[in-house]
């Protein structure tokens, strides 16, 4: 009882909330950031240096008029954003923090198919909630939404099934295993991945130089042009917990998970009072760096590009990753 | 020229029709002389630099004509006017020069030659249409002065066409010469009212679609509608609904629940 | 017509257009600028610009209003560059009263004519750029655009509509120890203009957004009656400064950068070559600055003779021209019309939109730099 419903329950809570306050204060991180880049200071007046923004954020958004346009389709339209949410937050049962099964909600043995067929259905939240707002912009951003994210997760998929042929195994807990027992990080033995899985994952979290379905200057706001109030804040965490999820599939997958830098090279051992899950989270933040960095600096995509990119370049390197993974694999 | 026209305006007082036949005639007159118009100008009028102080009227009333400046004695008309008046003869009614900018005033059923010329001619090649605009002078039967300012990126060079109609005197558009001309068109129609055919879409630009009237005519209010929108919108409305009252209620849709 | 606009491919499949409206509220329009787009799928077959959202019947305002009180109202027409709208203005009603204006006001005017296109380039390029999505350019390019109107408030008092000249000269001298500011800011400036070359010029994904995006070829952007950077991106050397000099260009020296393909991303580089530009004259004009009064022998009553005339300057946007006619009788003039750049550039969007994506339309109404004060006057 204790062990299958207690303990499992306590630690949904823990992390769905954990989860939650990391979004808010996401924002705020992406807000400051953003403002170093430019030479702002960001948001400076809610606490010291700003830091209870992330707290006045969430509570405005939930404050503001929820508003449901007329001729919008009512149950679809409510259901978009929870449809974007859940999938979002749901990955993280399966997201190892760290080697013991303490850290982790479950380890399941097909953990990285779990991790890429849920995080497709939050695509469904993007089409229906733009589909719903019986609106134009919201329709053609909804539209370009469909068409990025399929594109973008084949490559993804087969990228990610390159290191499945290294690893041989898909459980997540495996895979940083393995890394541990090889000494070396994929980061290192499969660079071609690492890169098409980061680009990938920019587009598939809708982040610049990706966010043709929020194109603020193009399409307004993109899907969620109608949506206000607490709807809108779903997008909006959907989207920051998809960041999140796309930085910790990253560190999984190439970058050791919990494993401290090169765990096999005894002169850093004395890294190792570094709790694991403070290792996790630690690269997790350096990819969300990454991610507002990014954002900060290179300009957008137009969508034919971006298909172009998707289809003509990300792919075919995929295709041929895989090959040359195979192929080595059985060489060695 | 200033000095007759000062003195002439001055005895005609408030009748104003006698001026403006005066205008006509001498518009008439003008074809006559297209080659040699700085002599037989020079021999009319006084060059227009000495000017006498304007008399104080009572009433400002409104100018019968507007002085288009003959050049001034002995000074030779540039060959982009020469070539004109060579290129489309008769069409070109008088030659104006007034500090440093040359017009010529052109026949409004002879305009699309001219600018066809201006525009073709090697010696003139205006191939850019800076602006087109107009003029209103109320009192005058051809009220308006439609004023196409050509400018060649080739040979550097300006000069404004003038053209006079009246009221519902039908221009030809040069939209068929120049493109730019389109909206400045549109504009001179928006805003004078000014009929200008052969435009491939003469619609209003700058004022509404519904908008009644041509503020930039001389007997448009200063103070229209819009100050009548913002002290009593209810009148506003009711003259707004005015044409359609039928169309008022379908754009009150509420798209908030 | 000489207008031959590509036009998307006709499917034979059963499909609609879809007419969407960009604007009025619009984040990358520029202000109210509607613009009624119909697509096919992405790609737009035709555009109908609307405009008048803020029409202020300027004209009319201005032909019952006396001839210094215009210059207030020049202020608010391109709002982002309101020294060279003065400037325009001033230089017309100076031409129909035959006014010397003397050296030294003609070489300030070229130092705060120039100070404007810098800080009218820099609102371009920010908003350009985040047009098409680089939203860090902006800030860089407001911080130095902030530079610009300082030295602005400084001179005149004020930072966005300045009323900074006085028909026959200006209205004040310049501060002491303005110059040598303008100097470090001139350095500062050709600085800064590397830090956004550097985040823009080879970006990839910005040649990619740029090039080949909106191409329009020198003679049918005569045609259009383009003026200003979107008529030199086509190759066609026309600068008002250099062909029908005014105030004290014609002793400065200076480049027309001109362009080759008359492509987004040439107007983009002309722009940035404008800056230096813009930076060079403003040195040597500031060095060059003579003594002497800086106000013409103006009468105290300002009432220009009988007469008409055009004048032109070179506005940041193109060519900024004033069409005015005095009677002579009043102290008002008769007819008062601008020939405004924003008006015209604005025209050629339809034809440059026209068979591209809808992501092109922002980036074209960015490249057009448009203000829409100036456009509905």
């Amino acid at each position: 009882m204790l062990e299958t419903i207690v303990v499992p329950l306590a630690k949904i809570v823990v992390l769905l909330n954990a989860v939650l306050v990391a979004v808010t204060f996401l924002v705020l991180m992406e807000r400051k950031v953003i403002a170093w880049a430019q030479s702002r200071l960001g948001p400076m007046r809610v606490g010291p240096y700003g830091i209870l923004q992330a707290i006045a954020d969430p509570i405005k958004l939930i404050l503001k008029e929820d508003i449901t346009p007329r001729k919008a389709d009512k149950y679809v339209f409510t259901l978009a954003p929870i449809m974007s949410l859940v999938p979002a937050l749901v990955v993280f049962a399966v997201v190892p923090f760290g080697p013991d099964p303490f850290y982790y909600l479950s380890d399941i043995n097909v953990g990285l198919l779990f991790i890429i067929s849920v995080t497709s259905i939050g695509v469904y939240g993007i089409i229906l909630g733009g589909w719903a707002s019986n609106s134009k912009y919201p329709l053609l951003a909804s539209l370009r939404a469909s068409a990025q994210l399929i594109s973008y997760e084949i490559a993804v998929t087969m990228t990610l099934v390159s290191v499945i042929l290294t690893t041989g195994t898909l459980s997540l807990v495996g895979i940083v295993e393995a890394q541990r027992e090889g000494g070396l990080w994929f980061a290192f033995v499969q660079p071609v991945a690492l890169m098409l899985v980061f680009i990938g994952g920019l587009a598939e979290t809708n982040r610049a130089p990706f966010d043709l379905p929020e194109a603020e200057t193009e399409l307004t706001g993109g899907f969620h042009t109608e949506y206000s109030g607490m709807r809108f804040s779903l997008f909006f965490l959907a989207e920051y917990a998809n960041m999140i999820v796309i930085s910790a599939i990253v560190v999984i997958m190439f970058f050791g998970g919990w494993l401290q830098p090169f765990p096999n090279v005894p002169a850093l051992a004395f890294l190792g009072f570094v709790p694991p899950w403070i290792w996790f989270i630690g690269k997790i933040f350096l990819f969300l760096y990454v991610f507002i960095w990014i954002r900060a600096t290179l300009p957008r995509y137009r969508y034919d590009q971006l298909m172009a990119l998707g289809w003509k370049v990300l792919i075919p390197v995929a295709i041929g990753n895989l090959v040359v993974t195979g192929i080595l694999k059985v060489a060695l | 020229m200033a000095d007759e026209t000062k003195s002439q305006s001055g005895q005609d007082g408030a009748d104003s029709r006698p001026r403006a036949a005066g205008a006509g005639s001498k518009v008439a007159e003008k074809p006559a002389a297209a080659g040699k118009p700085a002599a037989e100008a020079a021999a009319r009028k006084p060059a227009p630099k000495p000017r006498p102080k304007p008399k104080p009227k009572a009433p400002p009333e409104p100018p019968k004509a507007p002085e288009d400046q003959a050049p001034p004695d002995g000074m030779e008309l540039p060959k982009m006017v020469t070539a004109v008046q060579a290129g489309a003869p008769g069409a070109v009614q008088q030659v104006s020069y007034w500090v440093g900018d040359w017009t010529v005033i052109v026949a409004v059923d002879r305009l699309l030659d001219v600018m066809r010329f201006l525009r073709d001619d090697d010696s003139t090649s205006f191939d850019y249409c800076s602006d087109v605009t107009a003029a209103d002078w109320p009192p005058r039967e051809k009220r308006f002065d439609v004023v196409y300012c050509l400018y060649s990126t080739r040979l550097r060079h300006r000069l404004r066409v003038k053209v006079r109609v009246g009221e519902q005197d039908p221009v030809e558009s040069v939209t068929q010469l120049w493109p730019a001309a389109d909206w400045l068109e549109r504009e001179v129609y928006d805003q004078f009212g000014i009929d200008i055919v052969n435009h491939p879409d003469l619609r209003r630009i700058l004022m509404p679609e519904q908008w009644q009237g041509y503020p930039q005519r001389k007997d448009y209010p200063l103070e229209g509608p819009g100050e009548l929108l913002m002290e009593n919108p209810q009148d506003w409305l009711r003259v707004r609904n005015l044409p359609d009252e039928a169309g008022a209620g379908a754009d009150a849709d509420v798209e908030i629940e | 017509m000489t207008l031959e606009a590509p036009r998307a491919s006709t499917t034979q499949f059963d499909t609609d257009e879809l007419v969407i409206n960009m604007g009025p509220q619009h984040p990358s329009t520029h202000g109210v600028l509607r613009v009624v787009l119909k697509l096919d799928g992405e790609r737009v077959i035709d555009a109908d610009c609307v405009i008048g959202y803020i029409h202020r019947g300027i004209e009319k305002l201005s032909e019952n209003r006396d001839w210094t009180q215009i210059i207030l109202l020049t202020d608010r027409m391109d709002y982002v560059a309101a020294a060279t709208n003065n400037l325009g203005y001033c230089q017309t009603v100076e031409k129909l009263m035959q006014i010397e204006v003397p050296r030294r006001a003609r070489y300030l005017r070229t130092v705060l004519a120039e100070l404007q296109r810098i800080a009218s380039h820099c609102l371009w390029l920010g908003t350009h750029a985040m047009d098409i999505g680089a939203m860090t350019v902006l800030l860089y390019a407001f911080r130095e655009r902030e530079f610009v109107l300082d030295l602005f408030e400084e001179f005149c008092g004020a930072r966005l509509t300045y009323n900074s000249m006085r028909i026959g000269g200006l209205p004040l001298d310049i501060p002491p120890g303005w110059d040598k500011k303008v100097l470090s800011f001139c350095d500062l400036m050709e600085g800064k203009l590397n830090d956004y070359e550097t985040l823009l010029t080879n970006n990839r994904i910005w040649l990619k957004r740029t090039r080949d995006v909106g191409v329009i070829s020198g003679d049918e952007a005569i045609g259009l009656g383009l003026c200003g950077p979107p008529l030199r991106g086509s190759g066609v050397p026309r600068d008002v400064r250099k062909d029908e000099p005014y105030a004290a260009y014609d002793e400065l020296e200076f480049n027309v950068p001109l362009g080759t393909r008359g492509d987004t991303y040439d107007r983009y580089l002309i722009r940035m070559d404008e800056f230096r530009e813009s930076i060079r004259l403003v040195r040597q004009a500031v060095e060059g600055i003579p003594e002497g009064p800086i106000m013409g022998k103006v009468p105290r009553l300002i009432k220009p003779p009988a007469g008409e005339t055009y004048h032109a300057i070179e506005s940041p946007k193109g060519e900024l021209g004033y069409f005015i006619v005095s009677d002579g009788k009043s102290t008002n003039p008769y007819r008062f019309r601008v020939r405004p750049p924003s008006f015209c550039n604005l025209q050629g969007l339809k034809r440059l939109v026209t068979g591209h994506l809808v992501a092109d339309v922002v980036a074209l109404i960015g490249t057009i730099d448009i203000v829409l004060g100036e456009v509905d006057r």
